[in-house]
């Protein structure tokens, strides 16, 4: 177990996630409300009114480490009942900016499913879904967790064997070359 | 004039960001002022005995204070003048704290705006004149507004202390909140075996008379001479020969009229007397669910009533009553929950109210004090009770702590247990408030004696599942989610103004906060007086509070009555309004828009219409002033060339020797 | 007929292909032409959002752009991720600072305020119920449903800007108008699973399999959503709920324009029914016996 030095929490983290967010994260009393109606608390290594609090007392490691950023859905449960009126989606969402760019990932499928997805909307200008199955099986080695699926999907016909790239697919493609580029 | 000008140093308040002593230096300087000195607190004692030996020494008519706010001390340096041998109109203050040196840091700037505002006080002075207040005699009779613990005390103390007392209640019968409740904390006392006495005092003290089922119409007047308005609003029942004896409940049978004593758990009869300890004990029928005020049908309880004092004829009765002070005990009602949608919003009737709980444990409740679930009557055994629903949350507006639902919480999660031995409660909290005496003993005795299990964190959901409630919250000391099935659900809802309260707050020209809770005068010293002279405020209706402290500003409102009452005379503020009746054209526009009344019309010995000022209504707000067309009403101690006075020290005129007087 | 912008979003070409269908079908019919935005792309979804929101605003805000173009300031779409988007976009897209950010990524810029709106909110809004009522040819009557809304169709409320965000109606009364008996379901916002069912699937066995569990405590014939991955989760993966919490789900989830389709007598190949992974006939053979019965 971590003993924390509050003089040592990094005032800065906590700077950049509010001003990133835009929310005052001084009105959190730590109701837990968040966690309460959060629907992923069972999945989460950190509950969601706990990131709450270590981003309060600048634990930026423990924080950007945490899986429980990956797995949030953003279902908004939590940003709906805060008495504060925080946005608390957006403060893990942020979070999670923050992890990604600071190459901390410790949700690895979660990750690639999200670049798969990005990948396919940037080749094609829309998400092609086999395509993406695929991109993202063979990254993540994961071959048999939706196997059961498929046949499901065929024989409903729901998905296409051939892309369907739009005309515009190179202005999709430059929004994120100009994107990477502003980095 | 011999003009003395006092420059406070209010210890480093003033002279941290002034130069004090540079501003003697200028006022010395100032016309007609023949001394000038610095002191370091000028409110104190030795710096108001320096005044007055400066007034004696130096043969002062008139002085002026650099200082504070007159809002904070012009009484008290009138009244050392005073002693000193001058009138008190022969004062001004000039506020060079909240108006210079708490405002700014730049000690060159603050030090010549002290300066600019001590000629302006010199100036005015210079144009001021001594006034003396004239006395009026008061009515010795005070206005109870409210029949809750609060305003019960305050009657009692004030009939106990000498003064007739009138109280209006709205309710069909005193008690307010109180009597609802089955138990108090921390003692477990019955609340109606402790307040019973007291009402019945109330109903039986010579000096005492009760309009209940009646409200405050409309008052006019000023302090010490009120005259309120009260509207008796027809209960069918003629109240001077009812004998409270009931016959006519028992036999109504229009069973469906909604039951507000109750909280609505349940129905009452159309007639009816809301509880056995109901003071006044009388019967009074609701309209809207009586058949025969409805369809002309039924009549029995006329032809059941032993002494014939039903009267479907009557009508609502309007009476003045003259007062000298005003009580205002109007307490509280419950935040309405319903705006938290994710608690069913009323959909499911096993989530009540905490008000609703104490119905259903007490003897006298629609339950007959047995504690049943709303929707099939059967025993509960997880009761789950969620504290701050409408407290300490931005979201709905109430930021508030709403201070005792901690309390009455834990009282009825330890009655629970008594009750039902076999059941388990379970309470979610953020935070214990438990401040008097004995009462974080109290909760903690619910936790440890009676096995209470209190969970720290926000519940988000409530949902049905069978015939239970699940209910979703968090432990946040234990770091996680949990989940209760709950079989009733208690909801410690947070507290407000009184419905109608605001409206109430208008006729008495009492100012409600944002929140609806009457402001008073001082949050610190004044708590139970307001801005309005002679009205008073006790109980809830100033902020929530518990029984003790209600009680206790009952009683100091009752003695700021008492005191207010005490003198043979009052003295009026001389500061008032006044008509040149040489100049006064008699157009009556000053009498127009005089938000008080202030203003009367006369006929003088040539029988020409002229404006009077009735001096004892008149607040001195200066609307006249501005509106007449003539000049002719002038506000004394702020006549025009008084308030020209203080403009041109500030921006002298470019013409040289053009003089206002 | 009122002509509305329309933005399908990339399920409805695939996962999702009978809710696009049964939506265009059901708007013909009640006199909304839907204008589809010429060569729209992916708002960017779930994934672009959790990445950057300037890029996750950029991809929106092109289809935007598409709108202003058409000179609409209106555009409609039946999926809620991509609602959200438009809308998040939108909002954000008001402070000067921002929306410079995003344009700066864009080939066209989008200069005016474009609201999107769900299809279910324009024909709430926009079609006079009588004109629904008397339309209706084929009554639900007898079927008992559960209306399932997810969790981001109405929240957060500030955002959204529709219904109730803790108990919304607005499927339930459609639901009832046309005839059926709507249980009042207890987990109407609550997440399914959302995007992890490719990553993570436990989650969302385990979520929407409770979705179904309360479904099925109610005795429901059928779910009814308003979203392509509710539905997806709830239906596409019946199969692996059952095998992971060791269930026997049976229970059809419908789109709630194919039940709105049906009611409204329009042709069965233009609602995607077979599309459907568990099986509606026991809903469809309910109907007709209640039908034969009165």
């Amino acid at each position: 177990m971590k003993i924390l030095d509050l003089s040592a929490g990094d005032r800065d983290f906590l700077a950049e996630v509010e001003s990133r967010s835009g929310q005052n994260l001084k009105t959190c009393y730590q109701c837990g409300n968040c966690t309460a109606g959060c629907p992923y608390t069972f999945a989460y290594d950190i509950p969601v009114s706990q990131v709450m609090r270590l981003i309060q007392a600048g634990q930026r490691e423990m924080v950007l480490n945490s899986k429980s950023l990956w797995l949030c859905a953003s279902c908004q449960s939590c940003t709906t009942r805060c008495p504060n009126e925080i946005d608390v989606a957006k403060v893990m969402d942020v979070c999670r900016h923050m992890a990604r760019e600071s190459g901390c990932v410790s949700e690895r499928t979660t990750k690639l499913f999200t670049d798969a997805f990005l990948q396919s909307v940037e080749t094609h200008g829309r998400a092609y879904e086999l395509g993406l199955m695929a991109r993202y099986t063979l990254k993540s080695g994961r071959f048999f967790d939706n196997i059961a699926l498929g046949p499901t999907a065929l024989l409903h016909n729901k998905l296409s064997f051939k892309p369907h790239p739009i005309q515009g697919k190179e202005q999709v493609a430059r929004i994120f070359e100009r994107f990477r580029k502003g980095e | 004039m011999r003009i003395g000008v006092f420059i406070c140093h209010c210890g480093s308040n003033i002279a941290g960001t002034v130069d004090c002593e540079s501003v003697v230096e200028i006022a010395a300087g100032f016309p007609e002022v023949v001394y000038a000195t610095d002191s370091m607190y000028t409110c104190s004692e030795p710096g108001q005995e320096g005044i007055i030996t400066a007034i004696h020494e130096h043969n002062l008519d008139g002085v002026v204070v650099a200082s504070c706010s007159p809002r904070m001390h012009e009484p008290t340096f009138r009244r050392a003048v005073e002693r000193a041998g001058l009138n008190r109109y022969m004062f001004e203050m000039a506020n060079i704290r909240e108006h210079v040196s708490w405002i700014g840091k730049d000690k060159a700037h603050n030090t010549n705006k002290a300066a600019d505002l001590v000629l302006m006080a010199v100036e005015k002075l210079r144009r001021n004149r001594p006034l003396v207040a004239k006395s009026f005699t008061t009515v010795k009779k005070v206005l109870v507004i409210g029949g809750g613990v609060a305003g019960i005390q305050a009657a009692l103390d004030c009939a106990d202390g000498g003064l007739d007392v009138v109280m209006v209640e709205r309710e069909q019968s005193i008690g307010g909140k109180m009597a609802k409740l089955d138990k108090t904390f921390p003692t477990i006392d019955c609340s109606s075996c402790v307040l019973g006495p007291k009402m019945v005092d109330i109903a039986q003290h010579e000096k005492i008379s009760l309009y209940a089922c009646s409200e405050v119409e409309s008052v006019s007047g000023y302090v010490g001479n009120f005259s309120v308005t009260i509207r008796r609003k027809a209960t069918y029942v003629d109240w001077t020969t009812c004998t409270g004896c009931g016959l006519c409940t028992e036999k109504c049978p229009s069973k469906r009229s909604p039951d507000p004593f109750n909280e609505f758990l349940g129905t009452t009869t159309a007639i009816n007397i809301p509880f056995p300890q109901a003071i006044p004990k009388k019967a009074a029928i609701n309209p809207d669910t009586c058949m025969k005020l409805q369809k002309g049908k039924c009549g029995i309880c006329a032809k059941v009533c032993p002494v014939g004092c039903i009267d479907y004829e009557q009508q609502d009765e309007l009476v003045t009553v003259e007062v000298g002070a005003i009580v205002v005990a109007t307490g509280y009602d419950l935040f309405d929950w319903h705006k938290y949608p994710q608690y069913g919003e009323g959909r499911y009737p096993d989530v009540i109210t905490s008000l609703q709980y104490e119905r259903l444990l007490s003897a006298s409740g629609p339950t007959g004090g047995h504690i049943k679930r709303p929707s099939d009557g059967k025993e509960p055994k997880n009761v789950v009770f969620i504290q701050c629903v409408g407290s300490r949350d931005r979201s709905v507006d109430r930021p508030y702590c709403s201070g005792f639902c901690c309390m009455y919480t834990a009282k009825q999660a330890i009655l629970t247990k008594d009750h039902i031995p076999d059941s388990q409660s379970f309470v979610f909290y953020m935070d214990i408030r438990a401040p008097g005496k004995g009462y974080d003993e109290f909760t903690r005795r619910a936790m440890e004696e009676y096995g209470a299990q209190y969970v720290r964190g926000r519940v988000a959901m409530i949902y049905p599942h069978g015939d239970q409630l699940i209910v979703r919250g968090a432990d946040t000391l234990a770091g996680t989610q949990v989940e209760v099935p709950a079989d009733l659900v208690v909801l410690a809802t947070g507290v407000e103004a009184s419905q109608g309260a605001v409206k109430l707050g208008e006729t008495l020209r009492v100012v409600p906060d944002q929140f609806g809770f009457f402001v008073e005068s001082h949050p610190k010293l004044k708590p139970v007086e307001t801005n309005t002279a002679g009205v008073y405020l006790a109980g809830a209706c100033q902020g929530p509070k518990d029984i003790p402290t209600s009680v206790g500003q009952g009683s100091a409102a009752a003695a700021k009555a008492l005191g207010l009452l005490s003198k043979e005379q009052l003295e009026s503020d001389p500061a008032v309004s006044k008509v040149n009746v040489n100049r006064c054209v008699g157009c009556q526009k000053c009498i127009d828009t005089c938000p008080f009344g202030a203003i009367k019309a006369v006929t003088d010995r040539m029988g020409r219409l002229k404006a009077e000022v009735i001096e004892t209504v008149c607040q001195g707000c200066g609307i006249c002033t501005v509106t007449c067309p003539q000049g002719a009403i002038q506000l004394e101690h702020f006549t025009d060339n008084q308030i020209l006075a203080e403009v041109n020290a500030l921006c002298p005129p470019k013409m040289n020797n053009v003089s206002f007087e | 007929m009122a002509k509305i912008a329309y933005y399908p979003g990339c399920s409805g070409q695939s996962t999702s292909v009978e809710y696009d269908l049964s939506t265009r079908a059901v708007c013909r019919e009640l006199g909304l032409e839907l204008v589809d935005l010429e060569d729209w792309s992916c708002c960017g979804s779930t994934p672009a959002h959790t990445v950057n929101h300037v890029l996750s605003a950029a991809l929106s805000a092109r289809n935007l752009a598409l709108t202003e173009q058409l000179g609409m300031d209106l555009v409609t779409t039946p999926c809620p991720s991509c609602l959200s988007n438009l809308r998040t976009a939108a909002h954000k897209m008001e402070d000067a600072d921002f929306r410079a950010k995003a344009n700066a990524l864009l080939d066209t810029p989008c200069t005016k305020q474009v609201t999107a709106q769900s299809v279910l909110q324009v024909i709430m809004e926009q079609v006079d119920p009588e004109l629904i009522r008397a339309k209706v040819v084929k009554p639900l009557t007898g079927l008992k449903l559960a209306c399932y809304y997810g969790c981001i169709m109405n929240r957060p409320p500030a955002l959204m800007q529709f219904d109730n965000h803790e108990h919304p109606m607005v499927m339930d009364n459609l639901m009832t108008m046309l005839g059926a008996e709507v249980v009042p379901y207890p987990l109407k916002v609550e997440c399914c699973g959302a995007s992890f069912g490719v990553p993570r699937v436990d989650i969302v066995t385990k979520l929407a399999g409770k979705l179904l569990d309360a479904g099925r405590e109610l005795d429901v014939d059928a779910f009814v959503t308003a979203c392509p991955l509710c539905q997806m989760n709830l239906d596409m993966r019946q199969g692996q709920i059952n095998s992971a919490l060791q269930e026997k789900f049976r229970i059809p989830v419908f789109y709630y324009t194919q039940l709105l389709g049906y009611a409204l007598g329009i042709d069965r190949k233009e609602l995607g029914l077979k599309k459907l992974c568990v099986n509606p006939k026991p809903v469809f053979n309910k109907l007709k016996e209640t039908a034969q019965a009165s």
